[in-house]
């Protein structure tokens, strides 16, 4: 019985280039925000702290998501 | 029904075979399995290939000694490095919430306490002094600019990098000499260099001959 797999390795390539494009992305808008949060902080405002944390988390849950998609199109099916 | 007859070298007599015997999942059955039915299946994913596609008869002695699997290797770096920025996204994430965690204990500390810093009579026009305001560990520095009493105080710690802050009265100015900041003397708001944001405000009240540091102006611009 052969292995199979959803994707080809070459296809989990292109997937995992796409991947990360959007992880970098993503990763940088997160420290934009807790670079501008923090100047929020230091300079006394606080209107901008928990909206941008719940930004950052959801940006976390994002890259959480395709890293779970990553591992999911890795599994072996028999 | 299709028949096949097949003849050995030695010319032995014809035997007739059933070829639906030789069909997937009937292999053995019959003695008829081919010598290679059973050798292990070369997954294509598994072949090294070299980065640039040439026979490894072509390739350098150095690659013929580490062959590595190019489009694997290729694989599994951008597959660590996406994990890692996962982890980088958790830290940021993790950061975000300890700035709100730092907010709440900062609120519940409350407003400074008002204290007494220094006596005017003692502080001459043109005059500094350096005092601890709202912690011990808080520097800031009162400046006198003008003879009827026009005070002004700012934290100490320079906005880039904490760095003191040293008042030069004549240029009027507040220069950090780290990073070659300089703040205005009468507003505390950034001139030059590095610094993101204005020094904090020591708020001031005179009663009589005593100056009270009274709160902190926190700003951003």
């Amino acid at each position: 019985m052969s292995i199979k797999r959803p994707f080809s390795r070459e296809q989990r390539t292109t997937v995992i280039y796409g991947m990360l494009a959007f992880i970098l992305i993503l990763v940088v808008l997160q420290l934009w925000l807790l670079t501008a949060t923090m100047n929020a902080y230091l300079g006394g405002d606080e209107a901008v702290i928990w909206p941008a944390a719940g930004a950052s988390l959801l940006c976390l849950l994002l890259n959480a998501g395709l890293l779970r998609y990553l591992y999911f199109i890795e599994r072996v099916r028999r | 029904m299709t028949q096949l007859q097949f003849h050995d070298d030695e010319s032995r007599e014809a035997e007739t075979l059933d070829v639906r015997v030789d069909t997937p999942g009937r292999e053995g059955l019959a003695g008829t399995t081919p010598s290679d039915a059973y050798a292990p299946l070369r997954d294509p994913e598994q072949i090294t290939r070299p980065p640039d596609g040439r026979p490894l008869h072509h390739q350098p002695q150095w690659r013929k000694d580490f062959p590595i699997d190019w489009p694997q290797d290729n694989y599994v770096a951008r597959r660590d490095f996406a994990k890692f920025m996962v982890l980088t996204s958790a830290a940021f994430a993790i950061g975000q919430i300890w700035i709100g965690m730092q907010n709440i204990w900062r609120r519940h500390r409350g407003a400074p306490t008002i204290r007494k810093i220094a006596s005017l009579s003692a502080l001459p026009v043109g005059g500094t002094l350096v005092f601890q305001y709202p912690g011990p560990h808080d520097d800031c520095i009162l400046i006198r600019t003008a003879p009827d009493g026009l005070l002004q105080a700012y934290s100490q710690k320079c906005t880039h990098l904490s760095c003191a802050v040293v008042p030069r009265i004549e240029e009027g100015i507040l220069r950090c000499p780290c990073h070659e900041g300089s703040f205005d003397l009468n507003t505390g708001r950034k001139i030059a260099g590095p610094p993101p944001r204005p020094l904090p405000r020591i708020a001031l009240s005179v009663r009589g001959d005593d100056v009270y540091a009274t709160g902190v102006e926190w700003r951003t611009v």
